[in-house]
């Protein structure tokens, strides 16, 4: 089933939560919010679920309107940060809840509750788990539980509130795959709330980037890596490198070097920022052409990229790069010793005047 | 193993820090129990002595009497009134204020601890202010023949009043602290609003509801001041038994005053001893609920 956000705004107070968000989850995907806290992610998950109302704008579940319609009514899987099991209930009941509180005519007998409560224990691999307590489990069993409690009422969306949030790295990277594995099984449309980028690229068929309650941009995680529509997106995703500049027809110009920027033909010498990711800092022992000069102030070499960072000669900014380790043999830099360094695949923003 | 060895070590040396030498504890502890002893244990004890003085015979004979009758069935009927109203009362006010946020939740929150703040002869005499012959409505009440000041319906409210606070004061830090996601994912999974309450948010406060309880019958049954002011002391009629105890013993019936004291003392004792066995049993499920949360992840 289909979400659509249109025009959704809540404030809490005098904080705008959410400012005119406008969403479209296609059927079947799993799409991740990521944004920094208070960028508005979960009060939108929450609004889409039911359980919090925006003061104005409107929620659709595959076309029709759901806007008006209660948590209860909207039939969405909900998956708490804190997993929210019921503390006085075994494992087994935490998952059979959604099915025994059904209306008499509705609600399965005994034999089908304990079947498919059985098959979704399997399916999220902690069956031997039946009869525990809540508080007897680790997190990520846990979470386990609170997803297949969530499946039990085969809900046709499902929402993640920062699903791995609690857990340690290990068994984070763990359960992040699983759940990417178990989204191509089921395929049910699904959407998690994360302010961890890695998790968000990593799972997600898409990534909504939120900041201040609005959506910076939407797209595949290729797109919000490699093709960053704002500075922030840029910022948010990965490490980048920093430039101030000036841009002047179509020709952006920092410190003494100059680089096409085909994008500003029309602007006439504005001040800018230029954008560059570290693995696109080109270094070189001689100067080739116009290149930046800095001096190498450390080096970390672990795993299979070598990071340096550099202190540029011609002012007081760092520069951040990653070399293969191949290059960085091949270089042979250590600290103290000059570079020359030349970005590439700058991007080039205006500054708001 | 490391780890567990300098955690036991810096254990000592802090309680190493903070403890007295053993003479100053040996005395404070001495203190402590003979104050206890001087305040507590012996007029517990000279109720029941007094009480058996005359022998058993004496002791049973006093309940024979059918004012004491009466007002021991006047007590546990007013109790019986009063503590499933307040029952309901509480949860209602204690679900209200933990679970939401509205204008005039602390002003509300004041006003259920009034009954604590103000003297019970107050409380009693609000009733009468209002109720009784030269009160608000005391003469439409006496126009339809309504008696409530000097009869059981004034020692039942005044009892419900004095009694308000109990069950609310023990659930709303209880639901404050354990927050509203487990009734949302509750809602999530399609429950209804009273299968949420009964499924999810009373299971979850048990043990402390039922501890409100006992105190509050506690209260009900003893309440003595407020219900003094209300009920006219008419014998075998409008006596509760705290009543009837300070009416015997005007009278100079030592052993029948005693004797009826020691019931609400026994009741005192009853009280306490569940009330221990409550919260031993809410630490115990406490206790499995963290020794089983540090497992580690996997």
């Amino acid at each position: 089933m289909s979400i659509e956000a249109r025009n959704i705004t809540k404030t809490f107070g005098d904080f705008k939560a959410l400012d005119g968000v406008t969403l479209e989850v296609p059927t079947g995907e799993l799409v991740a919010l990521l944004g920094p806290s208070g960028s508005g992610k979960t009060t939108l998950l929450r609004v889409i679920a039911g359980l919090e109302f925006p003061e104005s704008g409107e929620i659709f579940f595959h076309g029709e309107n759901a806007t008006d319609r209660s948590a209860r009514e909207r039939r969405i899987g909900f998956v708490f940060q804190h997993y929210a099991l019921f503390r006085h209930m075994t494992v087994f009941e935490n998952v059979a809840f959604g099915l025994r509180v059904r209306p008499r005519q509705l609600r399965p007998d005994e034999r089908t509750i304990r079947k498919k409560v059985g098959n979704l224990l399997k399916l999220v691999q902690v069956d031997f788990l039946a009869d525990h307590l809540p508080s007897q489990l680790s997190g990520g069993q846990r979470q386990r539980i609170a997803l297949a409690r969530a499946l039990a009422v085969e809900p046709q969306i499902l929402l993640l509130d920062e699903p791995f949030g609690a857990l340690d790295a290990r068994v984070r990277q763990e359960l992040r795959r699983w759940l990417r594995r178990l989204h191509d099984e089921i395929h049910v449309t699904s959407v998690f709330v994360t302010h961890d980028q890695e998790e968000a690229l990593e799972v997600a068929d898409r990534v909504v980037v939120m900041n201040e309650g609005r959506i910076e941009q939407f797209g595949t995680p290729d797109q919000v890596y490699n093709h960053p529509a704002t500075p922030f997106v840029y910022h948010f995703l990965g490490n980048v490198n920093l430039f101030h500049s000036r841009v002047h027809a179509g020709r952006v110009h920092i410190g003494e070097i100059e680089i096409e920027a085909p994008e500003h033909l029309g602007t006439h010498d504005a001040p800018a920022l230029a954008y560059v990711r570290p693995h696109d800092i080109e270094l070189d022992r001689v100067r080739d052409g116009a290149m930046i000069e800095a001096v190498v102030r450390d080096v970390r070499a672990v795993g299979s990229l070598v990071r340096l960072e550099l202190d540029r000669v011609d002012g007081d900014e760092i520069i951040e790069a990653e070399l293969t380790r191949e290059r960085y043999i091949e270089l042979d830099l250590r600290a103290g010793e000059h570079v020359f360094v030349k970005p590439r695949n700058l991007r080039v923003f205006l500054k708001e005047a | 193993m490391l780890n567990e060895a300098t955690i036991s070590v810096g254990r000592s040396v802090v309680a190493r820090a903070t403890s007295e030498p053993a003479l100053v504890r040996g005395f404070l502890i001495g203190a402590a129990l003979v104050f206890l002893g001087l305040f507590l244990f012996v007029p517990l004890a000279v109720v029941f002595a007094q009480a058996f003085q005359k022998g058993i015979a004496a002791y049973v004979d006093s309940f024979r009497e059918p004012a004491a009758l009466a007002a021991i069935r006047l007590t546990l009927f007013t109790a019986a009134v009063a503590v499933p109203f307040n029952l309901v009362f509480g949860v209602a006010a204690a679900w209200v204020i933990g679970k939401f946020d509205f204008i005039g939740k602390s002003f509300l929150m004041t006003l259920i601890d009034l009954p604590f703040s103000v003297s019970p002869v107050v409380s009693g005499l609000i009733y009468v202010l209002v109720f009784g012959m030269q009160g608000w409505l005391g003469p439409w009440l006496a126009a339809h023949d309504i008696k409530i000041i000097f009869a059981v319906p004034g020692i039942i409210l005044t009892t419900m009043f004095v009694t308000f606070p109990f069950v609310a004061r023990e659930l709303i830090p209880l639901m404050q602290a354990q927050g509203s996601e487990e009734e949302e994912a509750a809602v999530t999974l399609g429950a209804g609003g009273w299968q949420t309450f009964f499924r999810v948010t009373l299971p979850n406060v048990k043990w402390g509801l039922l501890y409100g309880v006992i105190l509050c019958n506690a209260r009900a049954m003893g309440e003595f001041g407020a219900v003094s002011v209300v009920s006219g002391h008419i014998r075998g009629l409008t006596n509760t038994l705290p009543l009837h105890v300070e009416i015997l013993y005007n009278e100079y019936q030592y052993v029948a005053a005693f004797a009826a004291a020691s019931l609400l003392a026994l009741l005192a004792l009853v009280t306490l001893a569940v009330k221990s066995l409550i919260q031993w049993r809410a630490a115990r499920d406490a206790v499995i609920r963290h020794t089983g949360g540090g497992e580690s992840d996997a």
